[in-house]
């Protein structure tokens, strides 16, 4: 199983039935590939509308996801505009929303939205949806193309949000992020904790019942 | 302009109130039954080009759409033709360089972008390291509530979003029963141009799916809003239940 796959299955675990569930682009967004049949969620996105599913007939140039491309919409569903979407976002009224990350630490900060010196793409609603989803998952590779590690004891991008991570789910392991810092409680198959350690910069605890990742 | 605006306001009395004033009351107020008629027939209806007769140098614009979705084409090819500079636009983002508000970009109509995203179009991203164009980056949610309140009359609005982060530098920070937010200022603007999917000759507009985004938002937050419909339909064909934006903020009708 590739690290992207092993990511987007434990992250689709966390999907209760009827969430209301925004994902960001990438990774986050193969989570929805693996909802187990008994479970149905919401998908809202941010561009106006609740009921996302993937395309299943012809596309629509007015009916796309956050990212512009084609996508279909679900019985029951509903369209609204910008301020709809976003009072939405930023009022809790999303159950989970899954981003990825360039750097998280253990405070729960997150930056994912610029490096200075490069091309800056902007936030576009990041920060809106760290500030006002019920829970915010992070779904990211364990370190960096070159290796370097992405979970820091401190962030040192420029913030999307701050003390605003729960839970990150990487191709390594499981972190909660709690007011005592983060916790371990899970390891990809295969994994040892040292591997964890070797591989993230953040000082975390190793929770009291470590297990495998429930993935199949 | 102003001519132009006055004209409007009766056209407006005369499609909105004929059927509840009497005549005589009517020309009380200086309109003739047969002024009535006439003006009655007048239409928001324009060519491109007289709606664009409001654009000018300097003006800010907000134009709707999301990565090009929802944004009004021909007005955008039209303005490019123009050639109309050193605008300001307020839009959700810069789309790419052949579509929606990048082809303004590309053709370095801006001065300055108001905008939440630009990583769609890299001549937008070159042109701001370059310092030909100035960007202000807004969170998507906090730039529609901004744009809200422009056209809602609200001094601004209180938000979570950015606290913590550089969005928050220079800015207010109030405290509502002892949470933090940042206070954001209205946005308005000169002249709005806005996409819909069906549009009746009063101004009253439908959407369809995500092209709806930031269109009704900026309909009302511009002192001139343009609207470019796929369909136009007589007043009436729209059911007043299904309709997403009133007609009264709508000065000009061109079909897309």
């Amino acid at each position: 199983m590739d690290a992207k796959t092993i990511i987007a299955k434990r992250v689709a675990q966390e999907f209760k039935d009827g969430y209301v569930v925004n994902l960001g682009i990438g990774i986050p967004t193969l989570a929805a590939d693996y909802l187990p049949n008994s479970v149905n969620v919401i998908l809202q996105s941010e561009n106006g509308f609740l009921g996302l599913i993937p395309l299943n007939g012809p596309a629509h140039a007015d009916l796309v996801n956050a990212g512009g491309k084609p996508v279909s919409m679900m019985p029951g569903g509903a369209v609204f505009d910008s301020a709809m979407s976003f009072a939405i976002i930023r009022g809790g009224h999303v159950d989970v929303t899954v981003l990825g990350a360039l750097e998280v630490d253990q405070e729960g900060n997150l930056a994912n939205w610029m490096v200075p010196g490069k091309v800056v793409p902007g936030m576009g609603g990041a920060m809106d949806l760290v500030s006002g989803a019920k829970k915010v998952i992070i779904a990211m590779e364990h370190t960096a193309k070159d290796g370097k590690p992405k979970i820091l004891k401190k962030c040192t991008l420029p913030l999307t949000g701050k003390c605003v991570v729960n839970f990150i789910i990487t191709n390594l392991c499981l972190f909660e992020v709690t007011l005592a810092g983060l916790i371990l409680l899970e390891t990809a198959p295969g994994v040892t904790v040292d591997e964890v350690r070797a591989h993230t910069a953040a000082e975390f605890v190793i929770g009291p019942h470590v297990c495998t990742m429930p993935i199949v | 302009m102003n001519q132009t605006i006055d004209a409007r306001c009766v056209g407006y009395l005369a499609t909105n109130t004929r059927e509840f004033l009497s005549e005589e009351k009517l020309e009380a107020s200086g309109y003739s039954s047969d002024k009535v008629k006439l003006e009655a027939d007048m239409s928001k209806i324009t060519t491109i080009e007289q709606a664009l007769e409001f654009m000018q140098d300097n003006m800010t614009v907000m134009i709707g759409g999301f990565l090009g979705v929802g944004t009004p084409e021909r007005l955008v090819d039209a303005l490019v033709i123009k050639g109309t500079k050193n605008l300001i636009v307020i839009a959700n983002d810069t789309a790419m360089p052949d579509k929606g508000i990048g082809k303004l970009v590309v053709s370095r109509q801006l001065k300055k972008a108001i905008v939440s995203h630009i990583g769609t179009n890299s001549e937008t991203g070159r042109q701001m390291n370059a310092g030909e164009l100035e960007v202000e980056l807004i969170p998507q949610g906090t730039l529609a509530e901004q744009i809200r309140a422009g056209g809602a009359g609200l001094g601004g609005i209180l938000t979570p979003t950015g606290l913590g982060t550089i969005v928050a530098e220079g800015k207010d920070v109030i405290t509502v029963d002892g949470k933090e937010f940042l206070l954001e200022k209205p946005l308005k603007a000169d002249v709005a141009l806005i996409k819909a999917h069906t549009v009746d000759t009063a101004g009253n507009l439908l959407f369809y799916r995500s092209a709806r985004n930031f269109n009704p938002l900026m309909a009302m937050a511009a002192k001139v809003v343009i609207v470019e419909a796929e369909n136009i339909v007589e007043v009436g064909q729209i059911d007043p239940d299904q309709v997403i934006t009133p007609g009264i903020f709508i000065d000009w009708i061109i079909q897309g």
